[in-house]
């Protein structure tokens, strides 16, 4: 058994659009990336969990990166598959069946929003017939009733999106490098009311690699170690309202984040206010606005005090989204969960640059929200 | 609208006030559609309320991509979840409203709409036309 478990090193092949390169070889990438800076050779590798959901097997990447016979688990697991790799990686380790092991998740999708297959999510034809069965509309839905039920404004849900491209001109893996203002955003064609364009994030392509290292081999190489203080991942409980929802439940009921997020401070003995920096699933403006509340971070309705005292800013007392989140980079589904965790590690060791969270970040915690309703959090710790 | 075929079997009665069919699990709780496949062994369907409550409502400004199968040109839609209350939140289409019209806890009635030349399906109006 290994007690602790690090991140020793992180690889990123940039986010957006990549033409002429395919998603598993942007995954091979920053695999290459990762163990650079973690100062080893693929060989050292003793254990393998990857994959995509659009971008085909991970393990195919021994091709490239070379036949040294490391077991290589697939992993398939729509938007929890990074969060999944790094679950899985990271219990591999602790469980002591290996010293070092590898997580990485990359992909590629079409432009234009994701069209899910009523079947494979086990529901009937006629909801993808008739245009009920979009990942847009369950946003736009549990936002336009949040605002209702707690007071949270449209300019609120602006100044998020204003934020996530502001955080992504200062970030060199973001793929909207550019600042978009207030108005711009506000006065946007409505994509599914409240949000408009800019408040959704779109598809994109890029891939993560994390190297995950035992306490032994942390030490043994002198690793710029970040540890990794939990991962909880959790699929949705009885009663709760999620994405591809034909009903809901009148009794209402938990929310997966919610219970990921308590499993995640309760396993690392620490609450949300020792949080320095987080990055929040924020599909759209709303996600990042309702996940704040969801993940502990502040009551119902606060958000629209935070957002108008800029306490979410890179500076701010808790910082959300610091390389401007999906919004700026766009969701590549196998990767994106992990880039959050790859952004707390640049955080954690002070080498975000123009973007880098001020006074040592110690605290990093990461959500990733995903259908058909499941939630993975991880924290790091300096 | 004799003319137009509902867009799958079984989502609501065949009379002249049509009513969603849900289906009542073991457990109390209501479910729609009724469910398919095992899972129908142990529910049983129950015809719900005409008459419930704007619980969550938006726009859909762009064209889905397949499987939506809607008619063409595409023209922007509503849609939103009802609430029928002690029941279930039912999610679905919303006719004869605009945005500006539309109030979280408003009351709204059933319908059975046009989808296409050929198809019906289900929806539901604000119960109080402006």
């Amino acid at each position: 058994m290994n007690d602790d478990v690090y991140i020793i090193g992180a690889g990123i092949h940039p986010f957006g659009r990549t033409d002429g390169r395919s998603g598993r070889d942007q995954g091979v990438f920053a695999v290459r990336q990762a163990l650079g800076d973690a100062g080893i050779e693929w060989g050292d590798v003793e254990f393998a969990y990857g994959g995509s959901a659009a971008a085909g097997s991970a393990d195919i990447m021994v091709n490239e990166l070379g036949l040294t016979s490391v077991p290589f688990i697939n992993v398939s697991n729509g938007c929890a598959t990074g969060g999944s790799a790094l679950t899985s990686a990271r219990n591999a380790v602790a469980a002591g069946a290996c010293d070092i092991a590898l997580a990485v998740g990359f992909d590629k999708h079409p432009r234009g929003a994701f069209n899910a297959k009523p079947a494979e999510y086990g529901l009937p034809e006629w909801y993808g017939e008739t245009g009920m069965m979009l990942t847009t509309q369950f946003f736009a839905l549990k936002i336009q009733r949040y605002m209702a039920l707690h007071g949270i404004s449209r300019r609120a849900l602006g100044l998020v999106a204003e934020k996530a491209f502001r955080n992504g001109t200062l970030c060199d893996h973001a793929w909207r490098r550019s600042p978009v203002d207030l108005d711009t955003i506000l006065n946007a064609p409505m994509i599914n009311d409240p949000l408009t364009k800019y408040m959704f994030c779109s598809p994109a392509e890029g891939a993560v690699a994390l190297i995950l290292a035992s306490g032994r081999k942390v030490r043994e190489l002198g690793s710029d170690a970040v540890r990794i203080a939990s991962v909880a991942f959790r699929t949705r409980p009885e009663g709760s309202f999620e994405v591809f929802a034909p009903s809901i439940s009148v009794e209402g009921g938990g929310k997966p984040t919610e219970i990921a997020s308590k499993a995640a401070f309760e396993m690392a003995g620490i609450g949300p206010q020792d949080v320095s920096v987080a990055q929040l699933q924020d599909t759209e403006s709303g996600a990042e606005i309702m996940h704040m509340a969801e993940n502990g971070f502040c009551a119902d309705g606060e958000q629209e005090q935070w957002l108008a005292e800029g306490w979410s800013e890179i500076g701010g007392r808790m910082p959300i989204n610091t390389d401007g989140g999906c919004l700026a980079c766009g969701e590549p589904i196998g990767a994106s969960g992990l880039r959050q965790v790859y952004e707390n590690t640049v955080q954690l060791r002070g080498r975000g640059g123009e973007r880098q969270v001020p006074n040592g970040p110690k605290v990093g915690y990461s959500h990733v929200y995903g259908a058909p309703g499941l939630s993975a959090v991880a924290i790091l710790e300096r | 609208m004799s003319a137009l075929a509902p867009i799958a079997p079984g989502l609501w009665t065949d009379e002249p006030e049509p009513r969603l069919i849900g289906g009542r699990g073991a457990n109390g709780q209501i479910v729609f559609p009724f469910p398919s496949g095992d899972a129908a062994a142990t529910v049983e369907p129950v015809a719900l309320s005409r008459r419930g409550t704007l619980w969550s409502w938006t726009t859909q400004g762009f064209e889905p991509k397949e499987p939506y199968d809607g008619p063409q040109p595409f023209r922007p839609f509503l849609i939103g979840y009802v609430e029928l209350a002690g029941e279930v939140i039912v999610e679905t289409r919303i006719v004869d409203a605009s945005p500006a019209d539309l109030i979280i806890g408003m009351p709204m009635i059933f319908a059975v709409v046009p989808f296409d030349d050929r198809r019906s399906t289900y929806a539901f109006r604000p119960e109080h036309q402006p």
